[in-house]
This record gives structure tokens, C-alpha cells and sequence, in this order.
């Protein structure tokens, strides 16, 4: 049952990789640029659902419904200001030293306004859990939120793409702005729009994994961000269903590398595994060479 | 009053001037021809009317409007629309999702299903092909695609930039028919070609451009037959 329990476990924490990883993979696929800030935003998600939650005596909901407003606006105002003005200078790396600098930014005011010490995050999910097989193998009410937030996520995001307007903007945005533009599409807009979902998602991410991990730091964000980034890769950067695969294919690794190997070498088996898959699919899992035709 | 026109129009690249003061009009109706050598601006003057690039000095004013200073996202809605060089299709989506981006501008959805329905009129291939990524089209069926998507927002003027490129022969007569059918049902046409002999057979119109300056103009039969042109453009 031991192997089950951390297959679950995995299945969950992936989850949460998978919902940060669709923030960066939107980012790339539409901006072409890596948003290494995005990690940070999940703290200052899980900050503000910290204080809405015992400075304000918020309830869950609706101080996450606070969480997701903040770092929405955020995540736009991140773009108008740091990454927007950069969108057509003439190296790509202004923009990627701009997103590490906008990641220090982010921590260091978080050490300013909420301090260097630790905080324990409240338990957001207070259901009973879910007991199988005789009481064998009992899953947390929280892993299953989790879990169920990612394939809600996951499916909202497809019909998204797939039936809105803004969605079908995007795919054309991500693949030729200039045409884009001569259909009318407002490419800053859109871009505005895929940072606010990106942002919105990292969240919930950052609650979720708060809420599982409860103590909250500047930095808690950092080290899933780069996680995540590495699941995004791992898909199939650019690509939405890759990046969830890519996510729960990392989380269930990184479980079990510290449940059968080392709970030390967990992190390095976790890039071990990426450098295997790009050596073997230099583009990820599902990520795709596409032929032009002329 | 001239439908578009285009005055004084100077456009630079960093330090290098590509267009040296250029003016021109296009009447509604016609059909008008910018001719010229690879390089000569023919696609930065497209660019610049709809907004993808900014001028350094002139105007240009369409339908009594100033629009040089419109961003190019705005520019679909006020009745023009661009056929870019090399089609620039949605290679990833299908058909039926490009010619539906073609009319992101308008949401009228019973109008739009109607102006789909003359596109598969125009363009049975595209009918056909509907469902199939666009990147896997042959060239010509990608050009009829740019066209179609193009036609969508129901344009009252449609900028094509070498629609000829890269086809046969055939395929190229079939592009032109299609362009001389779209100005026939009555809408204004500013077509860029380097090939000049094609372009000039259906064009009212035209315009010869080199190195950023236009070098002659006039109606397209005399330009036809003029020898200059013969020589520097028809290759006889």
C-alpha cells in the first residue's frame, strides 16, 4: 500500500507543479520569454492568504479569491512595467536578466513587509480524509483538492483556448504577432491576459503548496518555481498539455526518488531525469518540431 | 477624393532610409499596382500603411481619416485589410479557425457566417479542407487561405503583398482571376507584386517604385507598353 500512498502523494505535489508550469509555458508560448519572477508571485500568493486569513479573520474562500486578485494584478502590473518596455529590444536575454531582477525584487519586499522568520500557514482544507481499502491506505482531504484544482484547471484552461475568442488570440499571438495584429488582435493585451491567468494559477499554486508544506518564507517560492520551470521543459515548453504531464511526471519522480533512493538526492534525481529526457527529446515530451511548408 | 493616399511618405530602418518621400492615391474601385525590384520597399510602404511599422515623416489618410499614427491592431476595423508577403498563415490552426481569426473584429455571428459562406464560395479548397492544420496546405491553397482570411473582415480596400510568390504558373493565373473576381464585387485593391507583366495585365493603375522613390506612374496599358518597363521589368 506504501507504494500507492506515494503515488498519490506525488500525483498531488506533480499537481501543484503542473499548475505553477502552466504559468511559465503560457508566458513562453505567447511572450517568448521565461518569467523567472513567476515562482516568487506563488509566495506572495501564499502571503496574502496568510494575513487575509489571521490578520483579516478571512474565511478560505474568499481570502483566496483575495490571494488570486493580488497576484493578478501583479502579475499585469510586472508586465507593463518590467517586461513590456523590453518586448522589442534587440536581445532576448534584457528581458530574461529583467525577470531575475524582478524575482529579487519580489523576495526582497516580502522580507521587508512580512519578515525573514518562518511563518506556519494555516490548514486551508479541513475535510476528513478519504479512507480506503480497511484504512490501508488514507488519503488527506488536501491531496485531493489538489489534484482536483489541477484537472478543474487543466480543463478550464483547454475550453479557454479552445472556445473563447481571447483564447483563439492567443494561439495566434504565440505563433505570428505581426499577422496576429492584422487580424485586430491587441497582442499587448493579450499578453497582458496570459501573465493575469499565469498569475492567477501561481495562486492557487501557492496555496496548495503552503498548505501542504505550512511554513512560508521569501523564498518559498524559488525552489518550485524552478521546479516547475524544469516540469514545463520537461513537456514540452509552449505546450499546455506538456506542462501538465511534465509537472506530475516530476512530482511523482520526486516522491519516489525520496521514498526509495534518498530523500537528500530527491532535487538532483529530479534533474537527472530532465537531462535524460532532453537528451533523448531535445524539444520534451510533448513539445513539437513544426514543418513549414512554403 | 482619393479612397487612400499615401503623401511624403519617408520611412527609415536605423540609419537607412528605405522609402524617400513617397505619395500616391488609390481611387475606390481600382485595382493598383505597386511594381518594383526586390528591396525597392514595395513591403515596407504595405507595412507602413497598416500600422506595422511607423513613418518618420507623411501621412496616410484613409477615407478622409488620417490613420498614419493608428496602431495596426486597429486598422482592420476601419475596412482595410492585409494579405502579408509569404501568407503568414496560422500554420498550427486549421483552416476554419484562421478564416475565423480573419474576422476577430466583428461579432456579428450570423454576418460572419455569411461572409464564410462567400469565402467557401470563392475558395471551394478551403470548403474542403476545413478541418486541416493550415502549416500542411500546398502554397497556393496557403495563399487562398491568406486571401480568404483576409476577406473575412469584409474589407472595403485589401492590401496583397506578392500573392504570386513562389507559385506555378497555373496556380499564379488562378491567384489573379481570384484578385480581378475580389475587385470586380467591388472591393478596392493595392496589390504589390514583383511580378510586374501579371501584375500589370489586371491592374487600372500603377506605380513603379525603385530604391525607395517612385520612378513613373500611370495607367497599367501604357506602362505595358512602355519601353523602359519592357526592358527593366517585363525582361524583353
Amino acid at each position: 500500500m506504501s507504494f500507492l500512498s506515494y503515488l498519490i502523494n506525488g500525483i498531488s505535489l506533480g499537481s501543484v507543479y503542473a499548475i505553477i508550469a502552466l504559468g511559465y509555458t503560457m508566458v513562453y508560448g505567447i511572450a517568448k520569454m521565461l518569467n523567472f519572477a513567476h515562482g516568487d508571485v506563488i509566495m506572495i500568493g501564499a502571503y496574502v492568504m496568510l494575513t487575509a486569513m489571521t490578520s483579516l479573520m478571512a474565511p478560505t474562500i474568499p481570502a483566496l479569491l483575495l490571494a488570486v486578485v493580488a497576484c493578478t494584478v501583479l502579475g499585469v502590473v510586472i508586465e507593463r512595467v518590467a517586461y513590456r518596455p523590453l518586448r522589442n529590444a534587440s536581445s532576448p536575454l534584457a528581458v530574461l536578466i529583467t525577470a531575475i531582477g524582478v524575482s529579487y525584487l519580489l523576495q526582497n519586499i516580502a522580507l521587508l513587509v512580512f519578515g525573514a522568520n518562518t511563518k506556519s500557514f494555516p490548514s486551508v482544507v479541513q475535510l476528513p480524509a478519504l479512507s480506503l481499502a480497511g484504512g490501508k491506505l488514507v488519503i488527506s482531504s488536501l491531496t485531493l483538492v489538489t489534484i482536483l484544482a489541477c484537472i478543474v484547471i487543466m480543463i478550464g484552461l483547454t475550453l479557454f483556448i479552445k472556445k473563447t475568442k481571447a483564447g483563439q488570440a492567443m494561439l495566434a499571438v504565440s505563433e505570428d504577432k505581426g499577422a496576429a495584429q492584422l487580424m485586430g488582435i491587441n497582442v499587448n493585451g493579450t499578453i497582458a491576459l496570459t501573465f493575469a491567468i499565469g498569475s492567477a494559477l501561481a495562486a492557487i499554486a501557492g496555496v496548495l503548496l503552503c498548505s501542504a508544506y505550512p511554513s512560508l518564507t521569501p523564498y518559498t517560492g524559488s525552489m518550485p518555481g524552478i521546479k516547475a520551470f524544469v516540469a514545463a521543459v520537461f513537456g514540452g515548453i509552449g505546450s499546455i498539455p506538456g506542462a501538465m504531464i511534465g509537472g506530475i511526471l516530476l512530482g511523482v519522480i520526486e516522491i519516489f526518488g525520496r521514498a526509495y533512493i534518498s530523500s537528500q538526492m530527491a532535487d538532483a534525481i529530479v534533474f537527472a531525469v530532465l537531462i535524460v529526457v532532453l537528451l533523448v527529446k531535445p524539444a520534451g515530451l510533448l513539445g513539437k518540431k513544426i514543418q513549414e511548408k512554403v | 477624393m482619393a479612397m487612400l493616399e499615401i503623401k511624403d511618405l519617408e520611412v527609415y530602418y536605423g540609419v537607412i532610409q528605405a522609402i524617400k518621400g513617397v505619395s500616391f492615391q488609390v481611387n475606390e474601385g481600382e485595382i493598383i499596382a505597386l511594381i518594383g525590384a526586390n528591396g525597392a520597399g514595395k513591403t515596407t510602404i504595405l507595412h507602413t500603411i497598416t500600422g506595422l511599422i511607423a513613418p518618420k515623416k507623411g501621412s496616410v489618410i484613409f477615407e478622409g481619416k488620417e490613420i498614419t499614427k493608428v496602431p495596426a491592431h486597429k486598422i482592420v476595423s476601419l475596412g482595410m485589410a492585409h494579405v502579408p508577403e509569404g501568407r503568414r498563415v496560422f500554420s498550427q490552426l486549421t483552416v476554419y479557425q484562421n478564416l475565423k481569426l480573419g474576422a476577430y473584429t466583428r461579432s456579428d455571428k450570423d454576418g460572419i457566417e455569411e461572409t464564410l459562406q462567400e469565402v467557401y464560395k470563392r475558395f471551394p479548397r478551403l470548403e474542403e479542407r476545413r478541418n486541416q492544420i493550415a502549416g500542411t496546405l500546398s502554397g497556393g491553397e496557403q495563399q487562398m487561405l491568406a486571401m480568404g482570411r483576409a476577406l473575412m473582415s469584409r474589407p472595403r480596400i485589401i492590401l496583397m503583398d506578392e500573392p504570386s510568390m513562389g507559385l506555378s504558373p497555373i496556380l499564379v493565373n488562378e491567384i489573379f482571376d481570384i484578385i480581378q473576381r475580389v475587385s470586380d464585387a467591388g472591393t478596392t485593391v493595392l496589390l504589390v507584386e514583383q511580378n510586374a507583366k501579371k501584375a500589370l495585365s489586371i491592374a487600372d493603375r500603377a506605380y513603379v517604385l525603385e530604391t525607395g522613390n517612385i520612378v513613373m506612374s500611370g495607367d497599367a496599358a501604357v506602362l505595358m507598353d512602355d519601353d523602359s518597363i519592357r526592358k527593366a521589368y517585363l525582361g524583353e
